[in-house]
């Protein structure tokens, strides 16, 4: 495998006697989109900072384009940036916006107008280049910020929660627009989010941290479907949590209230007459017995809400509860509270967290 | 309640009252100059003086240096103050405070005596010096003003993140505050300005004591031997000082709203 583009080594940040990062690693490649997913406080953001230069880290190096990097101030590292409080400067139009670094550089003016131009044709806002930020909605702002940040032709990109300050259905316009602006100029970018869907559905790879450490780095499919701990199943997507007790570890056999399922092959050294916490995705269940499914539990719905296109059903097994979601069907009316019911899923998908 | 505000009326009349009589009859005062007659040859006399046009021009001439040094200084402090070390805040805050508390006279025989010709830094041996010297006792005057202006400009501003946001597209430090804090931060800057030429036009202690030609020491001096031209001169000086503060109100309303509104 070729040099990563970004390589985060074994990077520790810590402030006095709190350590916000611990012995954090990860190579990007050129061209790759990274999501930062995680909740309040656990590190992403002090990594990403690290990147930009803006903290330095206590321990471990960084590394982009085979040069070390760990000690330059940020005007030195060529890296853009955009933040989630837009950070436009307020004194200067759009195009003076843009054309900051160009002009910080020392570009020459014909250049420059001509660089800002093709930016604000990117982000497809050629008619703002003489308002000022304040004349601007925020989804504006922030196109323009991204505009600002990559009109230099940086190395790297880092968004730092570029989303967080709009409303829903411009942060969905937006990060389709910012990924598709991505992929168009093949620029390594970093994206630092709490928000799993928008993690989900633009990255290329998500690295889930919790506590200062990465978790679980991968696809989106993997991070979904093959969480590696706990934490990372319980904050990416839904879960059902099941408590079980394994009757017996040779068969796989656990039971799940009085009634019993098999997990051959997934209870990983688990002993007869341990508890285990079983995990199922809502989209992993059907009501009802189905083809295909080698597993099933009983149970009475103990709640049902209509949600239009789909109805959201809750089961209670024991002192377990399942929440799965059933397409609506005009022909069947909907379950009813009190029913008893069957579940089944295929015993593959079921995740075993430790 | 109709009671409620006759009450703020009869105060704000008591008030307006106490505050323009004797501005009133000071001003009927400077023009009876002519005998029987109202007339503005006080004003005359006194804008006619060489000696006005000359300290005038003098205490002007130590504003503008004043607020340059002012400016020098308190932009990049309290921009380092935000930034980084807002820990440090209420001590500069009361560092700033401190010419209000300590007398101009105390420190300007303080300057005398660390600053004598006889010093390792013997200000006082020159005019420049002296002049100089003078200029730094104003910024140190005007500083409570000129601090508390600028760190309130600051506020309406996100320091941090547009600091960051101008140093990751390769600003330096002097780009940062030439390009970036000063002009989001100017009308606060404007106002600390005109708060510092008002003090310097009048100021007296520090002028008189270093014996330099300023405006002060010349009103004083003709408050003493003349009757009518005082007067004159009390107003002149007032509407100078008027004149600044509805400059800092129209700039303040004409300057762009770009740099008044934070993200």
């Amino acid at each position: 495998m070729a040099d990563p583009f970004l390589s985060i080594q074994h990077v520790r940040k810590s402030f006095g006697a709190t350590t916000v990062v611990e012995d954090f690693n990860l190579d990007v490649e050129r061209g790759e989109f990274v999501s930062f997913l995680g909740p309040s406080g656990c590190g992403k953001t002090t990594v990403l900072r690290m990147v930009a230069g803006f903290e330095e880290p206590t321990a471990g190096k960084i590394v982009v384009g085979g040069k070390d990097i760990t000690r330059l101030k940020p005007n030195q590292r060529n890296v853009g940036m955009v933040f989630q409080a837009y950070a436009l400067f307020p004194n200067l139009t759009v195009a003076q916006n843009i054309g900051f670094g160009l002009k910080v550089a020392g570009m020459p003016r014909a250049d420059i107008d001509a660089r800002v131009a093709e930016m604000l044709g990117i982000i497809k806002l050629p008619q703002m280049a003489d308002r000022y930020p304040y004349q601007l909605s925020g989804g504006q702002q922030q196109r323009i910020a991204l505009a600002r940040a990559i009109a230099p032709k940086p190395k790297l990109l880092l968004l730092d929660e570029p989303l967080s300050a709009l409303d829903a259905k411009v942060r969905v316009s937006l990060r389709e627009e910012i990924r598709s602006i991505q992929k168009k100029l093949g620029i390594t970018t970093i994206f630092v989010t709490h928000d799993q869907e928008e993690a989900l559905s633009i990255s290329d790879r998500i690295a889930v941290m919790y506590g200062g450490k990465a978790e679980q780095v991968g696809t989106p499919f993997e991070i979904y479907n093959r969480p590696a701990t706990k934490f990372v199943a319980n904050f990416v997507g839904t879960l059902n949590v099941l408590e079980g007790r394994v009757t017996d570890a040779a068969s796989g056999k656990v039971q799940v209230d009085t009634q019993e399922v098999s997990l051959k092959g997934k209870l990983n050294g688990s002993k007869s007459g341990d508890t285990l916490s079983l995990a199922l995705r809502p989209e992993a269940i059907s009501l009802g017995l189905q083809p295909g499914r080698d597993s099933s539990l009983s149970g009475e719905i103990s709640e049902v809400h209509f949600l239009g296109s789909v109805i959201r059903v809750r089961v209670g097994i024991g002192g377990n509860t399942v929440s799965l979601d059933t397409f609506n069907s005009p022909a069947t009316p909907p379950p009813a509270v009190g029913e008893k019911a069957q579940i089944s899923f295929s015993s593959s998908d079921m995740l075993v967290l430790h | 309640m109709k009671s409620g505000k006759f009450w703020a009326w009869v105060v704000f009349a008591l008030g307006a009252a106490y505050f323009f009589i004797p501005l009133i009859a000071t001003v009927e005062f400077s023009m009876r100059m002519r005998r029987g007659a109202y007339s503005f040859d006080a004003y005359k006399v006194v804008l006619g003086d060489p000696r006005f046009q000359a300290t005038f021009g003098y205490s002007v001439l130590a504003a503008v240096f004043t607020i340059i040094l002012g400016v020098l200084i308190v932009v990049p402090a309290a921009y380092w103050i935000r930034l980084r070390l807002p820990q440090l805040r209420p001590l500069v805050e009361f560092i700033t405070l401190l010419p209000l508390v300590i007398p101009a006279i105390v420190i300007v025989f303080g300057y005398i005596r660390m600053y004598g010709s006889n010093s390792p830094l013997p200000f006082l041996a020159s005019d420049t010096g002296t002049n100089a010297l003078l200029v730094i006792g104003y910024a140190t005057l005007s500083l409570p003003y000129m601090y508390r202006a600028v760190d309130t400009g600051l506020r309406t501003i996100d320091v941090r993140t547009l600091t960051e946001a101008a140093q990751i597209l390769g600003a330096g430090w002097s780009t940062i505050i030439t390009r970036v804090i000063l002009p989001n931060v100017l009308i606060a800057v404007l106002s600390g300005a005109f708060l510092t030429f008002a003090i310097v036009i009048g100021e007296f202690t520090m002028a008189s004591l270093l014996n330099r030609p300023a405006f002060g020491p010349y009103l004083q001096n003709i408050g003493a031997n003349r009757a009518y031209e005082p007067a004159a001169l009390a107003i002149i000086a007032f509407a100078i000082t008027w004149g600044c503060m509805s400059l800092i109100q129209i700039l303040s309303r004409f300057a762009p709203r770009s740099a008044n509104r934070p993200n």
